[in-house]
């Protein structure tokens, strides 16, 4: 028995590989396909051993830190600094070892600590300060030393940014850290949100759906010529199971074949992993490696469903020792099946998501297979919708009638290949929803006006006479157009009393002119000397709401307990008045005391620091470099931001290029398929197109006829598939509760799908010209 | 070997001295052929002589690699492909052996549709065919695939379908090749009725005397040279 | 079968012997009826009467059979005249078209184009029978068929040995 079932699987091998030119088109064709599916899947696989190698690696350059740590020999004082360069964050660490510098620790990818105006860079940062502006970047770091390049197991990865500065100015005890180790053994992650938590499941399910669908398809490829093959084979005496197993013989060698094709591709794909950068994450090759667990699970399951499609596929196909008879076009298909999926799959996304407010417990797998049903079940739709809308067609130019007559007699066939197209772009259509909605919360929630200001600037500890110096800096930096600026001091109110810690809550005071101040809050007129005050209604803990005559000590340390020097008194003037809140242009509403110069001493004040806001040319983007520029990366006091409505709209982006990336990446492999299954479909039609020709058909009658053929399963699929889409779009969107902003969403997608028509169509001409040259009639 | 029929004056369709190889292979040699209008002429000869090539060659669907092919004055090596297509479109019918009948499309629509090349509209296009269908007693099958008929049937359907746009020349490859003798006999029998009723020429190219017996004439292509029977019989 | 046209152009290789006419058609045509001596001797005389032979020579003994013939042109012609007449269509016409075909082989005549003659012939019958049968009731076409299903197959032989008239060539040696 077992001796039987072996030897009629290894006929079906034999058949693969030996089957001459078409048997061996036929099963490299499939496994190209089913490789490039595999090696998609092999990728998905790796993303969590990359990420984690990424994070042992990031975990490693943590300084560890100990209290009251004496310098010895091999210690070093560190500081954690960073900068921004035209949108990238550049990340890094001050180094000043206490002895000598040969003996002391190093974090992880440089051997020894930088000296002062030394410095090490990563690979990425190097490109960075080599490229064009390069000096822009190189005068932050006081123009220090490369002295060599961070190895990679100091960096997250080849895209990371950082570097490492020697210097000689740091204390253990104001601004730096005293360490001998370097290393964290890694934390957990903090759990992602759940709305970005059911984004990631729905991504890895969608792109991966269509892979699978991609998969099956290309099992397929060629399935006619093995079906008649078998039919021989009946002839001779092979009964309906042995034809069955040579079926699966042939599946699992082409399966085998798309494993070893796949991991090929896998090979070189992760070599050009290393290029590519998504939300400033890259990976280095090396840390591309699928996990053992998911690499069996698609060594297992990519064959077994190549046998399990073969043997769906042919139980619809009568092989018979006189040929091959297909059904199912007479009995119709039906709809309540493919609906019941659907159902199924929309009802348990809404069971399984999070409940509408609060509950931040996501069940990963009930959202998986929820968006997994729903999506096949709006792809089971489209053999139903071909057939219903197929089937109905009459007349129309004769091109036309070709077409739908043809989409009549196989509508399965047309219907499969496009099946991939509708579950790729419903899923992208409802991901881009998602994200879309996500995106507009998030840049809501920032606040910022860059319409009144486009950048914000602030150095920490600085007196009066120094914050109008650097304001006077920053106005004649080239490109700010208008820079405004005020002191901002924490003021202890006499009435106040010390918490159970012993501390005593402040008063935030901003002190700026009347220009400023129509930036900061809104006032009935001002004039020097005046003094407002907002009551903030949501403070319960905090410091009591100011009155006329109350005394702030100017010099006052906010911690009680500490040794206090000679109080100076400020006086709350009689004619304080009240002032309405507005936002500022960095998105934070007003609040507290708001006090002309004219009204205190600034002077006097133990401790201020400078707010500057600014407006820049935007035709000279590199204003905020040269702003940034005003103080080395040392100076960790002097920080600028840049004030947008749409902070993540970089990462956005990102990620709506990833996915439209990954969409049309998938519509050109479904695409690729269909051309195949057409130029398959001429060439079995050689002879009638050469009698076609023979009546004087014009090429253009057929050219259209094979445009038809693939655009009207397309466009059905398309149709379909947006709908669909956005019904799962929505539906997604009550889950994380947010309201649908992007209806639009489907449209580039649609065009990438016409846009694949086309290509498919121009793809399958020139072999069409061939199959019209009359060598077709010659029965000789 | 020249005859009173051949390049006469009055000819339809004439080719003077046709070469073409494919390959390394001569399929014509120096073959000349001519047919008045309305005159059936069988071309005979054995497998691979060059019959089809000829054939071919005649309906302007392969250019010769020598020698000229006039229709009614024009010469067709000078046309361009479209000219050539609209020739065939709107003077020409075709026949061929098997496979011909395009299996998506119903009998009815096969036969119709070189109206429809011609630009004529569905209605009064499937209107014309059924006419035609029911002349070569093949009207029942109207609607159904070409898969669903008899071989005699579909060969039927061809005719009506080479005959339905009233073509001037009928170019029949071998249409009785899949045929048993009582049905060859009977489409035959219909096609040149058919043509003889329309005055359409008639290129019959076969290999059976009993078919080409339905002709007004004979040309035999051996060695890809044809050569007419035509004024050597009843010498007796 | 026209055994005088037959032995005439037997003649028209060369002048041969009584004796040797009679070996040489036996060999060639009379695989299963050798030819009477008596049947050359009367048909020489008679052809010798209508001038078609002369008597080339006589060899020393006595008795008829030692005279040796040869063609004349005038036979010649007739010989010619003969091969170039399709025959009738008629059944069992095979063995007078075989006959005719090695002739014109020996005789270095054409002979495809006596098949091709033949054949045109065979045609213009099938196509006259062709015409009764479409015009005529069942038992004309019945016997139409017959007569068309004996011509297809003499047609069918003619074109075989046209296919083959090479190799026939060389096998009758000419």
């Amino acid at each position: 028995m077992i001796k039987v079932w072996i030897r009629d699987l290894l006929m079906g091998v034999r058949f693969a590989v030996t089957g001459g030119r078409p048997g061996w088109t036929r099963t490299l064709l499939t496994g190209t396909g089913v490789g490039l599916g595999v090696a998609v899947l092999l990728l998905a696989a790796s993303v969590p051993s990359a990420i984690h190698a990424g994070d042992v690696r990031d975990a490693a350059r943590q300084y560890q830190y100990t209290e009251d740590a004496r310098p010895t020999d091999t210690s070093v004082v560190v500081g954690h600094v960073f900068t921004e360069y035209r949108g990238k964050v550049v990340g890094g660490m001050l180094l000043q070892p206490d002895g000598d510098p040969e003996k002391t620790v190093t974090p992880p990818g440089i051997n020894r600590v930088p000296g002062k105006g030394e410095i090490y860079v990563s690979p990425k940062l190097k490109r960075m300060l080599d490229g064009g502006d390069g000096e822009l970047l190189a005068e932050r770091f006081g123009n220090a030393k490369v002295i060599g390049t961070i190895g990679p197991d100091g960096l997250s990865g080849p895209a990371d940014v950082r570097f490492y500065l020697g210097t000689d100015t740091l204390t253990a005890e104001e601004d730096g850290t005293r360490t001998e180790l370097f290393g964290f053994a890694t934390a957990d992650n903090d759990p992602l949100p759940p709305s970005l938590l059911v984004l990631v499941i729905v991504m890895v399910v969608v792109l991966l759906l269509p892979i699978a669908v991609f998969i099956a398809t290309a099992v397929r490829f060629g399935s006619e010529g093995r079906d008649r093959r078998l039919a021989a084979l009946r002839l001779v005496g092979a009964d309906s199971a042995m034809t069955h197993r040579m079926a699966a013989g042939e599946a699992v060698t082409g399966a085998t074949f798309g494993l070893l094709f796949g991991g090929l591709f896998f090979t070189a794909g992760r070599l050009l992993v290393e290029r590519f950068e998504v939300f400033g994450y890259s990976v280095y090759s090396a840390d591309v490696v699928p996990t053992g667990w998911l690499a069996a699970l698609i060594l297992l399951l990519v064959p077994a469903s190549a046998v399990m499609v073969t043997l769906l596929a042919m139980r619809k196909v009568a092989i018979s020792p006189l040929g091959v008879a297909r059904e199912g076009t007479d009995r119709g298909r039906r709809l309540w099946w493919r609906l019941v999926v659907l159902i199924v799959g929309a009802v348990s996304l809404g069971f399984f998501g999070p409940s509408m407010r609060g509950g931040d417990q996501v069940n990963e797998w009930g959202i998986a297979g929820g968006v997994l049903l729903t999506l096949v079940g709006v792809t089971l739709l489209l053999p139903w919708a071909v057939e219903r809308v197929v089937g109905r067609m009459r007349g129309g130019p004769l091109s036309w009638q070709l077409a739908t007559r043809r989409l009549q007699l196989n509508s399965g066939l047309a219907a499969r290949a496009v099946s991939g197209v509708t579950v790729a772009v419903a899923g992208a259509v409802a991901l881009q929803m998602l994200y879309s909605s996500v995106e507009l919360r998030d840049r809501q929630e920032t606040g910022q006006d860059p319409s009144r200001a486009t950048m914000a600037a602030s150095h920490y500890d600085i007196d009066a006479p120094e914050a109008l110096d650097w304001i006077e800096r920053i106005r004649e930096v080239k490109g700010v157009t208008e820079a405004n600026g005020f002191l901002v001091a924490d003021l202890v109110n006499e009435r106040t009393k010390p918490d159970d810690d012993g501390w005593r809550h402040a008063h935030r005071v901003k002190i700026a002119d009347c220009d400023t101040l129509r930036l900061l809050v809104r006032t009935d007129g001002c004039r020097d000397g005046d003094v407002f005050f907002v009551p903030d209604p949501e403070e319960e803990e905090g410091p009591s709401p100011v009155r006329p005559g109350d005394r702030f000590d100017l010099r006052a340390d906010q911690n009680a307990e500490a040794k206090q020097p000679t109080p100076l008194w400020w006086t709350v003037p009689k004619d304080m008045r009240a002032a309405s809140a507005i936002a500022n242009p960095m998105g934070e509403l007003s609040r507290g005391l708001y006090v002309t110069p004219g009204a205190i001493d600034v002077k006097e004040i133990r401790h201020t620091w400078l707010e500057a806001m600014l407006t820049t040319d935007p035709a000279n983007r590199d204003t905020v470099e040269h702003v940034r520029n005003l103080a080395p990366v040392t100076d960790r006091g002097f920080q600028t931001y840049e004030l947008s409505m749409t902070t993540n709209s970089d990462e956005f982006n990102g990620i709506r290029n990833a996915l439209m990336i990954g969409a049309v990446v998938i519509l050109l492999l479904i695409g690729a398929s269909m051309i195949v299954s057409t130029i398959e479909q001429l060439r079995e039609r050689k002879r009638q197109l050469s009698v076609l020709v023979a009546f004087g058909t014009k090429r253009s009658t057929l050219g259209m006829s094979v445009l038809w053929q693939t655009a009207i399963p397309v466009v059905l699929g398309l149709v379909i598939a947006t709908g669909g889409g956005i019904g799962l779009g929505v539906l997604l969107l009550r889950m994380v509760d947010e309201s649908a902003t992007d209806w639009l969403a489907f449209v580039p997608l649609v065009g990438a799908g016409l846009l694949m028509i086309a290509l498919v169509t121009l793809a399958s001409l020139p072999s069409l010209w061939r199959m019209m040259r009359p060598d077709g009639l010659r029965t000789e | 070997m020249t005859s009173s029929t051949t390049g006469g004056a009055g000819a339809l369709l004439t080719a003077t001295a046709l070469r073409k190889t494919y390959g390394s292979t001569s399929a014509l040699d120096g073959a000349h052929f001519s047919i008045n209008p309305g005159e059936i002429v069988a071309v005979m000869g054995p497998s691979g002589s060059g019959k089809s090539t000829l054939l071919h060659c005649l309906a302007g669907i392969v250019t010769p690699d020598e020698g000229t092919v006039h229709y009614r004055g024009h010469e067709l090596s000078a046309m361009s492909d479209a000219e050539r297509s609209a020739l065939r479109r709107g003077d020409f019918g075709f026949v061929f052996q098997f496979g011909q009948l395009v299996p998506e499309l119903t009998c009815v629509e096969n036969v119709a549709l070189p109206l429809r090349l011609t630009g004529v509209d569905r209605r009064s296009a499937e209107a014309k065919a059924v006419e035609w269908m029911e002349r070569l007693e093949v009207d029942t099958v109207r609607h159904k695939r070409p898969g669903q008929v008899s071989g005699g049937q579909g060969q039927r359907v061809a005719i009506a379908r080479a005959l339905v746009a009233s073509p001037r020349v009928l170019f029949a490859d071998e249409p009785t090749g899949a045929l048993d003798s009582l049905n060859g006999e009977r489409v035959m029998e219909l096609l040149t009725e058919a043509a003889r009723e329309t005055r359409a020429a008639v290129v019959l190219v076969t290999h059976e005397s009993r078919v080409a017996a339905y002709s007004d004439r004979e040309v035999v292509v051996r060695d890809g040279k044809a050569r007419d029977l035509a004024g050597m019989a009843g010498a007796a | 079968m026209s055994i005088s046209h037959t032995l005439l152009g037997l003649l028209e290789a060369g002048p041969r012997h009584g004796y040797d006419l009679k070996r040489a058609f036996d060999e060639r045509f009379g695989h299963d009826r050798p030819l009477h001596y008596g049947q050359v001797y009367s048909t020489m005389s008679r052809l010798l009467k209508n001038g078609l032979v002369e008597v080339d020579g006589i060899e020393a003994g006595d008795g008829p059979e030692r005279k040796r013939y040869a063609i004349t042109d005038a036979g010649i012609t007739d010989v010619g005249n003969w091969l170039g007449t399709p025959e009738k269509p008629e059944p069992y016409l095979q063995s007078t078209l075989y006959t005719k075909v090695v002739l014109a082989l020996l005789t270095g005549r054409d002979a495809a184009e006596l098949l091709d003659t033949q054949r045109a012939e065979h045609l213009r019958m099938m196509r006259e029978l062709t015409r009764r049968k479409t015009g005529g009731d069942l038992a004309d076409q019945l016997i139409c068929d017959h007569a068309l299903f004996h011509l297809e197959a003499d047609l069918r032989w003619l074109e075989l040995a046209a296919a083959r008239l090479d190799k026939l060539a060389r096998e009758v040696g000419a």
